[in-house]
């Protein structure tokens, strides 16, 4: 990329869209006019090149060598023995099955009373927007602030959740130490940050769906359970394969929640609730194994490439079984 | 900063490379006889009441829990109303953590990349909006592709670089990587390509003026809106990030979010103190959702955040 004026602009094909030229420009003029565009883009790109692609690309290479924390220097060339590695360690495999049932956990229901609120928020109503302004509260707390005082909720001995368990007569439920249950409360916090912020992306949907096809739908005697159904659902698909897609990325890179149900670096005393996005760190920031480290973020970026691609091919499977109705 | 404005950020047409483009169209009664029930019935108004109280009773439960004793959380059952311990756990938070410097840091780190973020998008925005040059089309692809690929991948070069430089624990670490926003880009792109005529950059060239003359008297004005619901975005984000800070950065240094995860790290087990500092914490950004939240509602109905 360059980003200094050429001295002598390449020929250039006659501009697509000519403006119109009072006078003759001189030379110099002309050239900073062809270069002047690449100014607009140095800062934005000069920081993106630098924070941004290279270190994207870089992870790969530093996957391929033994480096530690505190030499950040040294690197030993260890080819892929990162990667097998990884494969004959337990906890690697429990992260990932982890990773897996957490996101199912908390991508799902999200998802689901994310579209019946959008469809709510979606009437005619008193305090519409003090609504859709209230329910997106939770976007504006921090990953840290919310899981501490989920903790505390989910308390075992003093926990308020455990409490109204009790009143309804359930026996208190150990929040950090059974796998299901801590799963289901890291779950919880992502559910709840998360929620609003889905309705209001699918209601952005649903307000572009045009009227007429519900009129359409109505007047062919369609319910409105219906009409959801066959005009709502359809027209959302590409807002809900969005949706799917980001929620999928951000739960395989799910991180302070299962750090900060009990400032436990490891997930749980049996890992019970270690992401891949913890394992990493506690390879790379606890054992000092950055080129491990680097191994399984590359592991998770693949798994995002494979469910996203998988998103798309369903996706698009679909759209065309629709078409050929 | 300039003060958003009160009116509402006009809405973008939809986007043909962009999946996620809803449109907020403007609202218009429609014939009730069009099939759809377009007032909401008491169950729907149950319904998201109780949605509302589930979203902000956590807040509340904070607030609770920050005013009472530890040994008030124990007990059963547990008052619901706040108690008369506040300032005795917050002092408590500013002895076990320094929270002022934390919350200091934080309006550092998140002022910066507020303002560096938004000038920086703007001017490349205005470049892939409105001029030409060669690259164009393939410099946005690839900014556009990598808003998918989330920053976690990149930490371990990224710290490696710090190291190098010097700057482990230097604000300076948290700020630089922090500018880079492909997603600011992209927006900001898209709200130019629609808020600003070229017919107005035309006039402004037969006039004579330069494209820096341009960018600073035309594009910015009407670009105003879109600049302050991307610094609002960006602020929010900035203000909540965890994962980069706590690895950049030490509890001598902290940010926000840092000192707290010291707080939850078990350095404190006196619940309602880890509470005062969560309060603390996150304080400002309801501050500021409470202010401004009609244009972040306006800006993630956009479609325009990425999760």
């Amino acid at each position: 990329m360059t980003l200094t004026a050429p001295a002598t602009p390449p020929p250039a094909p006659a501009p697509p869209h000519p403006l119109p030229t009072p006078r003759r420009e001189p030379t110099v003029r002309r050239a900073w006019r062809k270069a002047s565009p690449y100014a607009y883009i140095a800062p934005f790109f000069t920081l993106f090149a630098a924070f941004g692609v290279f270190p994207l690309i870089y992870t790969a290479y530093v996957s391929l060598y033994r480096v530690e924390l505190q030499t950040p220097g040294d690197m030993e060339w260890r080819g892929l023995g990162n990667y097998t590695a990884l494969l004959g360690d337990e906890f690697f495999w429990t992260a990932l099955r982890n990773t897996f049932t957490i996101g199912v956990l908390s991508t799902v229901p999200q998802l689901v009373m994310a579209l019946g609120l959008a469809h709510l928020l979606n009437y005619r109503m008193r305090g519409r927007t003090f609504l859709r302004t209230a329910i997106l509260l939770p976007y504006a707390t921090s990953v840290a602030a919310a899981t501490l005082v989920f903790a505390q909720l989910f308390g075992r001995d003093f926990g308020l959740i455990n409490y109204v368990l009790g009143v309804v007569g359930i026996a208190p439920v150990d929040w950090q130490t059974g796998t299901v249950a801590s799963q289901i409360a890291v779950s919880t916090v992502v559910v709840w940050r998360w929620t609003g912020y889905n309705a209001l992306i699918y209601l952005a949907g649903m307000q572009s769906i045009p009227d007429e096809l519900y009129e359409a739908a109505a007047m062919d005697g369609a319910s409105r359970w219906r009409q959801f159904l066959h005009v709502t659902l359809p027209g959302l698909r590409p807002t809900i394969v969005f949706t799917v897609v980001v929620s999928t990325i951000g739960a395989t890179q799910l991180f302070g929640e299962p750090l900060l149900l009990e400032g436990s670096i490891s997930g749980g005393i049996s890992h019970q609730y270690q992401t891949l996005g913890l394992y990493m760190y506690e390879q790379g920031w606890g054992f000092f194994h950055l080129g491990r480290a680097a191994a399984i973020a590359w592991v998770m970026f693949l798994l995002i490439v494979v469910l996203v691609g998988v998103n798309a091919l369903i996706a698009r499977r679909r759209s065309r079984k629709e078409a050929g109705r | 900063m300039t003060a958003p404005s009160t009116t509402e950020v006009p809405p973008l047409p939809a986007r043909r490379d962009a999946p996620a483009a809803p449109v907020p169209r403007p609202r218009r009664s429609r014939p009730s006889r069009a099939g759809r029930t377009l007032h909401a019935g008491p169950v729907a108004y149950a319904i998201l009441i109780v949605a509302v109280l589930v979203s902000a009773f956590p807040f509340y439960w904070t607030l609770v829990a920050a005013s009472r004793s530890n040994a008030d959380l124990a007990q059963v059952p547990p008052s619901l109303v706040p108690g008369p311990h506040l300032i005795r756990n917050f002092e408590a938070v500013l002895e076990e953590a320094d929270i002022g410097k934390a919350l200091l840091n934080s309006l550092i780190v998140s002022g910066s990349i507020t303002l560096g973020t938004v000038l920086c998008c703007t001017l490349a925005g205005f470049a892939f909006a409105k001029l030409r040059f060669r690259g164009r089309g393939a410099l946005l692809a690839l900014t556009v592709g990598t808003m998918m690929i989330p920053p976690q991948l990149g930490v371990i070069p990224l710290f490696m670089m710090i190291a190098e430089l010097g700057w482990v624990n230097q604000l300076q670490s948290v700020i630089l990587p922090g500018l880079v926003s492909a997603f600011g880009v992209f927006f900001m792109r898209q709200y130019l390509v629609q808020t600003l005529p070229d017919e107005l950059i035309e006039a402004a060239r037969v006039d004579g003026a330069s494209t820096a003359r341009i960018f600073w008297s035309i594009v910015v004005p009407i670009a105003r809106p879109g600049m302050a619901v991307l610094g609002l975005l960006t602020f929010m984000a900035a203000w909540n990030d965890f994962f980069w800070p706590i690895v950049a950065l030490t509890s001598s240094e902290p940010t926000v979010q840092v000192a707290l995860r010291q707080l939850g790290g078990g350095y404190v087990h006196d619940q309602s103190v880890i509470m005062a500092g969560t309060l603390l914490g996150t304080l400002p950004v309801l501050l500021v959702f409470g202010l401004l939240g009609r244009q972040i509602v306006g800006g993630i109905m956009q479609g325009a955040v990425k999760g």
